[in-house]
């Protein structure tokens, strides 16, 4: 919020409808965001909910892996500041560095996106599927929607490489790569919840 | 748009989100402390690496529709603390007629 008076000189500068409308669209973007933050934090409370109901089943002391679990926290952890380091070079019109940074951002996520099928499959073939316990069907269904969100990220990283490449920083595509970035912000934030109340309990 | 902070506030951020996730994983992992410590150190350092996030990451500004996005965010908390709330409130309730 600090930057915020520095933001409006900008925009006094530039003063362009076209601007006007990008930051109509961040708002529209953001508002979709806490939309998504109210699926997930409904999804945080039926894991609550479920996460004793085991039915006899494995429970989370057996099945997570806390080395897994700080190897996802790290890369998604890293890739939201290298995905911070792109929008800096957007700013400073460096499109050789936004691409660079893209690409390991995308790399980083990829790697999570590993770990998690990895995992699940894993977890699938020891006879512990969502379909095992109530527990199990909240685990799969709270983790795997954040993971088809961290998937969706991954091909709108590989669609803005390609806009920026093509067309170049305008001012369209910088705004699109904003939202990318609350949108990749925000699932890290998710993240936070999932190892706070799924991983670190379960693992206690 | 224009508000991405700087490369400082970034790595700002990193370091804090890195201290806040190593703290909670470190307890679990040596089981140093009490079962209730540890809930509320894990749930104290999730709070506040959400609270760096929204400051080091997302910047919380999006200049003049700033004050919109707090009212967002302000109406999403209501939102959620009356369904899960009342959810919960609901299922231990329950929970407990079950068990007379």
């Amino acid at each position: 919020m600090s930057t915020r008076p520095g933001t409006m000189a900008a925009h006094g500068g530039g003063g362009s409808e076209a601007a006007e409308l990008h930051e109509q669209r961040a708002l529209g973007f953001w508002l979709y965001l806490m939309s998504d933050a109210i699926i997930f934090a409904l999804l945080f409370m039926t894991y609550g909910i479920m996460a004793g109901n085991t039915d006899g089943g494995p429970t989370g002391k057996s099945l997570f892996d806390l080395s897994n679990a700080a190897y996802e926290t790290a890369l998604l952890l890293v890739s939201s500041m290298t995905f911070g380091f792109a929008s800096l070079a957007a700013r400073d019109g460096n499109r050789g560095a936004v691409l660079g940074w893209l690409v390991l951002t995308f790399v980083l996520g990829a790697g999570f996106v590993f770990l998690e099928v990895r995992e699940f499959v894993g977890m699938i073939g020891a006879g512990a599927g969502p379909d095992r316990s109530g527990f199990l069907s909240a685990f799969f269904t709270l983790v795997g929607t954040h993971g088809v969100h961290v998937s969706t990220g991954l091909v709108w990283i590989l669609i803005m490489m390609g806009q920026v490449t093509v067309k170049g920083l305008t001012l369209p595509v910088t705004s699109r790569l904003f939202r990318l970035g609350l949108f990749w912000h925000f699932l890290d934030i998710a993240w936070v919840g999932i190892f706070s109340v799924v991983y670190l309990p379960g693992l206690m | 748009m224009e508000s991405h902070g700087t490369r400082a506030n970034y790595i700002v951020g990193f370091v804090l989100a890195v201290v806040l996730t190593a703290i909670p994983f470190a307890l679990v992992a040596t089981q140093s402390l009490s079962r209730t410590q540890t809930v509320l150190v894990i749930a104290a350092a999730a709070v506040l690496q959400i609270l760096v996030h929204l400051r080091f990451f997302l910047h919380m500004s999006l200049s003049r529709s700033a004050r919109e996005n707090l009212l967002a965010v302000a109406f999403t908390a209501v939102l959620i603390f009356l369904m899960v709330g009342g959810s919960i409130w609901v299922m231990l309730d329950l929970h407990l007629r079950m068990a007379l």
